[in-house]
């Protein structure tokens, strides 16, 4: 990626904080807000420009659809139908009749302006965007932003403003701003052919990272950069691997006589924690990126994998059998303290502590059923939000409000009809949707936001 | 999912547990001896360990390649360690020969415990064949997990086919 790329805030206004329009997100949300998303307007100049460059015949549109489908897949607003806007985008931007759009019964309203910054023969120019949230009932300006960038940004600019437009009317950062790595599958059951993939949250953009040479699994971003760690089975030898998406560059990560696997970042982003399996036996390692320091954290004969460090790095929550069946424990960072969570009845899996530090999510296997949930550190308040034929392996949202996991079908009889796809779910478990893929799709983690 | 309950529920559910548990073990006898029954008529699984030959490829006459676990287990069963037998000698037989064991889980687990788990099927392969005389330079261990099914059935039946440790020559 090009290295960020002005992104000017300019705060045109400030706003106070009056009781304005309020959307609460800790219920499953079956009202979702009424909210017109305006075409941003644009001049005929600037409209030329970005035609020319961008192969798009009105930015402005294309950017509020952006912003629109982020809004619609967050389950929390409903976007409504632009052809019963009344007002034109250039108008509305400068002076809402709020009649006009309270009559759609809009609760909300977003209006912007894009243009063209000219800099020159040697520049490809730069995009410039304004928008403003308004609250229809009251009949104000909630909020005013403007960016500039360069013209490819386009996309990444309608999902800062949604950033923006969640976080001011939920209270909590947005998710919109981020990408997905996962692992993109084809060919039969057999012999799978899976390749590392990216894409942005909303599935544009996707691009393959491997070839599908050799098998890559579970792949997950460092919270701090663009640095992704996962499992590859290069030279028939499985080991964690250490991947720049920017520069591509590829390293393994320590020198081990033996399989690693199952990879996380700690949170600093300075660490790798996987288990590293010997003899029949697996354990849990960290590795710090710097100095190579390896360190034994479990020290057991079960099975001790998947773990994953809490976000201010002090506890690891991982996966063991050595109670006789898979389950969720706890421990100090050190490897101290250990202490089993999950005491439902099934087996427990794939446990990711919340990038919030106060639920832990995990998939469950229960009666041949396999389920989504969360519970709390301690094990407590357990809660499944869904249940199918096959999903695992959960990521959470960067601010703790939505899971991403993969699902697989079931075969018929001739062993026909596999097929594995991303699916997101909100945390209160409603809004559960499919995440298009140009192929199947499994592993997903999901970055931190790109920009703020 | 429901933590909260008064004591007298408890008692009560304790009691059901009990009840429930006896009927269990009474459910489960009269389930083994059903499948000692049915395991003839099928002659395809013992328990939910494979015992056919489908998938089955032989590294010499008479020698089979693959051995077979049951669901979550790494214990080699009696058949297998026949099998496991009958490969040290045909490894003895040929002393230059070096293998690859690769371990092998069904698709019902998830994906990083069940790259554990093939590690430890194949390696219990391996530790057998050494107390057989195998000297532990000659075999290297490979864990697929759940990756490489040989059967891309949904079913218990492809599901046993997939839960294998496959000896490999690697030279």
């Amino acid at each position: 990626m090009k290295k960020f790329l002005l992104i000017i805030f300019l705060m045109l206004t400030q706003i106070k904080a009056f009781a304005l329009i309020e959307v609460d997100i800790t219920r499953g949300n079956l009202n979702p807000l009424p909210i017109a998303v305006s075409p941003l307007s644009i001049d005929n100049n600037s409209k030329n420009s970005f035609k020319k460059i961008l192969k798009k015949n009105n930015i402005g549109s294309e950017i509020s659809i952006v912003v629109e489908n982020n809004l619609k897949a967050s389950g929390l607003f409903n976007p409504l139908n632009k052809d019963a806007f009344l007002q034109k985008p250039d108008i509305a931007n400068l002076k809402p009749r709020f009649e006009d759009w309270n009559l759609i019964k809009a609760q909300a309203l977003i209006t912007g302006k894009v243009s063209f910054i000219d800099e020159g023969v040697d520049s490809t120019g730069k995009l410039r965007v304004e928008f403003r949230l308004w609250d229809v009932l009251a009949g104000k300006e909630m909020m005013a932003l403007a960016f500039t960038t360069v013209p490819n940004n386009w996309r990444r600019v309608g999902h800062i403003i949604t950033d923006k437009v969640y976080e001011r009317l939920t209270g909590e950062k947005g998710y919109f701003d981020t990408r997905i790595i996962y692992v993109a599958e084809e060919g039969p059951k057999t012999r799978r052919i899976k390749k590392l993939a990216i894409m942005d949250q909303d599935g544009a953009n996707n691009k393959f990272l491997t070839l599908g040479n050799e098998l890559v699994l579970t792949p997950r971003f460092n919270p701090t950069s663009q640095m992704v760690t996962y499992l590859s089975y290069f030279r028939n030898l499985p080991r964690v691997y250490l991947l720049d998406i920017e520069t591509g560059v590829q390293e393994v990560v320590g020198d081990f006589p033996g399989m690693t696997f199952a990879p996380r970042f700690s949170p600093d982003g300075k660490k790798i924690i996987m288990s590293f399996a010997k003899d029949g036996n697996s354990d849990i390692y960290t590795m710090d990126l710097e100095n190579r320091i390896v360190e034994k954290i479990t020290d057991h004969p079960s099975i001790d994998t998947s773990p994953s460090f809490s976000p201010n790095g002090k506890f690891i929550c991982f996966n063991s059998d050595r109670s006789g069946y898979q389950q969720i424990y706890v421990m100090k960072s050190d490897g101290s303290n250990v202490k089993r969570i999950s005491f439902g009845k099934g087996l427990y899996g794939t446990p990711v502590w919340s990038p919030r530090g106060d639920l832990i999510a995990f998939t469950k296997l229960h009666k041949g059923k396999f389920y989504i949930g969360v519970m709390r550190t301690d094990g407590s308040g357990e809660r499944l939000l869904t249940e199918n034929f096959y999903q695992e392996a959960p990521s959470w949202s960067p601010n703790g409000r939505v899971l991403i996991f993969y699902r697989e079908t079931e075969t018929n009889d001739k062993g026909e009809g596999f097929s594995a796809k991303l699916w997101s779910i909100d945390l209160t478990g409603y809004n559960e949707r499919m995440i298009n893929t140009p192929t199947d799709a499994s592993d997903p983690s999901w970055s931190s936001l790109l920009s703020n | 999912m429901l933590s909260i309950r008064n004591i007298d529920q408890g008692a009560i559910m304790k009691l059901n547990k009990i009840l429930k548990n006896a009927f269990l073990v009474i459910i489960a006898s009269i389930a083994l001896s059903a499948c000692a029954v049915s395991k003839k008529s099928t002659g395809q699984m013992q328990g939910d360990v494979y015992t056919g030959t489908d998938t089955v490829e032989y590294l010499a006459s008479g020698v089979k390649d693959r051995v077979f676990f049951a669901t979550n287990e790494s214990v080699l069963t009696t058949a297998a360690r026949e099998t496991l037998r009958k490969q040290a000698a045909w490894l003895r037989k040929n002393s230059k020969i070096t293998i690859v064991l690769e371990g092998h889980a069904d698709e019902r687990g998830t994906r990083e415990y069940n790259l554990a788990l093939g590690e430890r099927r194949a390696n219990a392969a391996k530790d057998y064949l050494m107390t057989y005389g195998i000297s532990s330079d000659r075999i290297s261990v490979l864990s697929y997990g759940k990756e490489r099914p040989v059967d891309s059935g949904s079913n218990p039946l492809a599901w046993s086919k997939n839960r294998r440790s496959v000896t490999v020559k690697a030279n």
